[in-house]
């Protein structure tokens, strides 16, 4: 079977006088070597010029705060289970009276860790994420030296209040329309307003 | 009595009602139930999922029954003709049931700790529509406490009556209850009385939807992160068997409940000691794994149902004339 035209049939026959030089063989590698340096680079600087990527590019994730600073993630463990590679792991608690304005729902994610070794940037987890909390951003995971530093806890994947992130790109015209349906409570939380006080 | 649902002619005794002949039948045309339950009496009849078409009343009396009929509570006669799934008008009749059902139901699934055993998220996926048309606000109650290890949430209560009849039937001396009516109906138990008797706990698992949840598993694990055991132990009350279904994650049990049949209803009720106070391995004699429907959520991760698939992969190739690999030579 022949793949590529490309291929030679090896054969053992004597080395001409030419061939035996090696010098013609030499020059002729370093002609093509030295042609490289008047060509295009391939590589760029890397952490001083940045190449372009899609606007949709799945990076690093961000579990994402609500319009009043409350974390939205509230353990529920879609992504978890929607998780191919099994990546995250979460251990859930009680929001406790006076904690309103630290989580949004009355149970929240104590623990939520997400091994980036393990990823596989699918964004599956985003697609599950029934609470809006987590999206994957443009952001690049950093290199590390130590395995357990891939792990990361709630410290590096919540976002910080004073440095939210735009993940409006990522959501998709359905969600969008969701969002619109006023009589869900969970869409009256979206909007930020303050839930409810009315009592039966 | 012969009787035919959605085209299968079943031979069952006087007295039998539509929904057991069709679970006698099989699952694939039995009707989805919530607040039926066949161990307590006079259960039935409130939440209308099971409704059917009765396209011939008997051999005596041919004609179709008028409207769809409760096949909970309707009794076969001799030469009835049922259609449950083979009928379009029942099942655009049970999505509207379940849009019904929905109304006041929040949308909490991702708090509720009954999300992935819940019985109205299953029949909500598998029946209901997407949307819902209603624009009045849902009514809402603050989560209380009945007893120290339930917590009763009234907003997510369907109002199936499973838990009255457990506390009628099951537990001596009634202590809870339904007050007000129609709309304004909910669960309650006197001026918020404490249940304590031994087995109180079972409205826990009666219950088809997230109201009545186990305090001492609140929020600890996702009911799918957990591992379903089967157990046993000599119990000394004389009324439980001991028989249990216990939830671990690694070693620990988070939950211990009673065991589920596949209509989801519970035959053996277990006493409040079993479920709240042995939660050490030591305490329970484990049988194995739980056998988990595949297509549940809570199978996923386990792997439990690769063991099947090796077998029977290892009789295909056994068949085949291969060499079994698991043996030592």
């Amino acid at each position: 079977m022949q793949l590529t035209n490309r291929s030679r049939d090896v054969s053992n026959k004597e080395q001409s006088f030419m061939e035996k030089l090696y010098l013609p063989g030499l020059l002729k590698g370093m002609a093509i070597t030295g042609s490289h340096l008047f060509k295009k680079r391939a590589t760029i600087d890397y952490p001083d010029k940045k190449r372009d990527i899609a606007a949709v590019y799945r990076g690093l994730h961000v579990l994402k705060r609500d319009e009043n600073g409350a974390e939205r993630c509230t353990a529920c463990g879609m992504c978890a289970v929607a998780c191919p590679a099994e990546a995250i792991t979460m251990e859930s608690a009680e929001r406790k009276k006076g904690e309103e304005g630290l989580y949004r729902e009355e149970k929240y994610a104590k623990i939520y860790e997400i091994n980036m070794l393990r990823c596989i940037f699918c964004g599956l987890c985003e697609e599950a994420c029934p609470k809006e909390a987590i999206f994957l951003t443009d952001r690049l995971v950093p290199t590390e030296f130590e395995r357990e530093d891939f792990i990361y806890g709630k410290d590096k994947l919540v976002e910080k209040i004073d440095k939210r992130i735009d993940v409006s790109a990522r959501q998709t015209p359905e969600v969008l329309e969701f969002k619109k349906i006023k009589g869900l409570k969970h869409n009256e939380l979206f909007e930020g307003k303050k839930i409810s006080d009315k009592k039966h | 009595m012969k009787v035919t649902i959605d085209g299968i002619e079943i031979d069952v005794p006087k007295g039998t009602t539509i929904l057991q002949a069709a679970r006698m039948i099989g699952p694939e045309v039995a009707p989805p139930t919530m607040c039926y339950h066949s161990e307590l009496k006079t259960s039935g009849g409130y939440c209308r999922t099971c409704i059917v078409k009765v396209t011939q009343g008997s051999t005596a009396n041919p004609n179709p029954m008028p409207k769809p009929v409760a096949s909970c509570r309707t009794e076969v006669m001799d030469g009835m003709v049922v259609q449950n799934v083979t009928s379009p008008e029942v099942l655009e009749a049970r999505k509207g049931v379940v849009e019904f059902l929905l109304l006041n139901h929040p949308l909490d699934c991702p708090v509720c700790d009954q999300a992935g055993e819940c019985n109205l998220q299953d029949l909500a996926y598998g029946h209901g529509a997407a949307n819902t048309r209603y624009e009045f606000e849902r009514r809402e109650f603050d989560p209380i406490d009945i007893g120290d290890k339930i917590k009763l949430h009234m907003n997510r209560c369907i109002m199936c009556f499973r838990c009255v009849k457990v506390c009628e039937q099951i537990t001596d001396g009634r202590v809870h209850g339904v007050v007000h009516r129609g709309e304004n109906a909910e669960i309650s138990t006197y001026i918020e009385k404490a249940i304590d008797n031994d087995f109180s706990g079972n409205v826990i698992d009666v219950c088809p939807v997230g109201a009545l949840t186990d305090k001492t598993f609140r929020f600890k694990q996702r009911v799918w992160f957990t591992n379903p055991m089967d157990a046993h132990r000599n119990c000394e009350n004389p009324k439980c068997k001991g028989l249990v279904r216990l939830w671990l994650k690694g070693d620990e049990i988070l939950r211990v409940t009673a065991r589920k049949d596949q209509w989801d209803e519970v035959h053996d009720f277990i006493c409040n000691t079993c479920r709240y106070d042995k939660k050490k391995k030591t305490d329970w004699v484990i049988e194995g794994p739980t056998q988990v429907n595949r297509h549940s959520v809570i199978s996923q991760n386990h792997y439990n149902h690769l063991n099947e698939l090796k077998v029977q992969v290892m009789k295909q190739q056994k068949a085949l004339g291969f060499m079994d690999i698991n043996k030592q030579p």
